[in-house]
């Protein structure tokens, strides 16, 4: 198959794609599984900063220091914030995956109920994981 | 209450799948992976509050703590895991043309690898100096 383009085919001739999702209309539940992905792919993005804290704490008081003061800065605290919001959101529409994945909650209003708990919940820890960071410890 | 039509679908295209062996264990480790998260996760966010305000000696020696460096590699464990699995799919999903997939795919399969490797000797090493 080596050089063979499965999507435009060999001699080059657009094929049919499905439709994608420029071609439907927005709906929440469509939206939240966009959400899904795009928090998932943040997370991702966010170890790094997971790197620089721990290596930094393993390599010695100035490389912890400088972690530390950007971790602090308003910058830092907003990317906290964020992927705080993005596990929390994510974590959420896991446990939404696994209700499908057990066979249940694909119809009508269950769905809509499981994507609205999804996003209520994900910003809701988040604030309470700030309300106890700023606040209570 | 009875499975829907088109999880009978899903889940016989799984099982259908298992000459494709690649495929159905990666789909099996990201739901095995996932589960394991959901306490790790929350475990983690402890940690993070518990580390908030400490200064270098105070969050070496608590990171160092037997409890707090074990949930930590069990994290990074489940959570690199996880993680390759999960941009890899996103990779299959928007990347169509050859070399750049395949970049792709290997830069990710390095990124995770360095990430964990990166956190993992972290917190060895200030659990054992």
């Amino acid at each position: 198959m080596a050089g063979v383009d499965l999507y435009q085919g060999s001699a080059g001739q657009h094929r049919p794609l499905s439709p994608h999702l420029q071609i439907y209309r927005p709906l929440f539940t469509m939206m939240m599984s966009i959400a899904h992905r795009i928090t998932g792919a943040a997370l991702y993005g966010g170890t790094l900063l997971l790197v620089w804290y721990l290596v930094a704490a393993a390599s010695g008081p100035s490389a912890f220091a400088t972690a530390a003061w950007f971790l602090h800065s308003l910058i830092g605290q907003l990317i906290l914030l964020g992927f705080t919001w993005a596990l929390f959101h994510h974590l959420l529409g896991g446990v939404r995956h696994m209700i499908w994945d057990a066979g249940y909650g694909f119809a009508h209003p269950v769905r809509e109920w499981l994507a609205q708990a999804t996003l209520i919940g994900g910003l809701l820890l988040t604030a309470i994981v700030w309300g106890l960071a700023y606040f209570i410890l | 209450m009875t499975k829907s039509a088109s999880t009978r679908f899903a889940e016989n295209r799984l099982r259908s799948r298992t000459a494709a062996k690649a495929a159905t264990s990666e789909a099996w480790y990201m739901r095995v992976t996932s589960i394991a998260l959901i306490p790790l996760s929350i475990g983690f966010v402890w940690l993070i509050l518990c580390l908030i305000g400490k200064d270098y000696a105070a969050a070496r020696a608590l990171l160092g703590q037997p409890i707090p460096a074990i949930l930590m590699l069990l994290f990074l464990l489940a959570g690199i895991v996880h993680m390759k699995i999960g941009m890899q799919s996103i990779i299959e999903d928007y990347v169509h043309t050859g070399h750049l997939k395949e970049g792709a795919l290997i830069g990710n399969l390095f990124f995770s690898i360095l990430v964990g490797v990166a956190c993992a000797y972290a917190v060895l090493k200030l659990s054992f100096t």
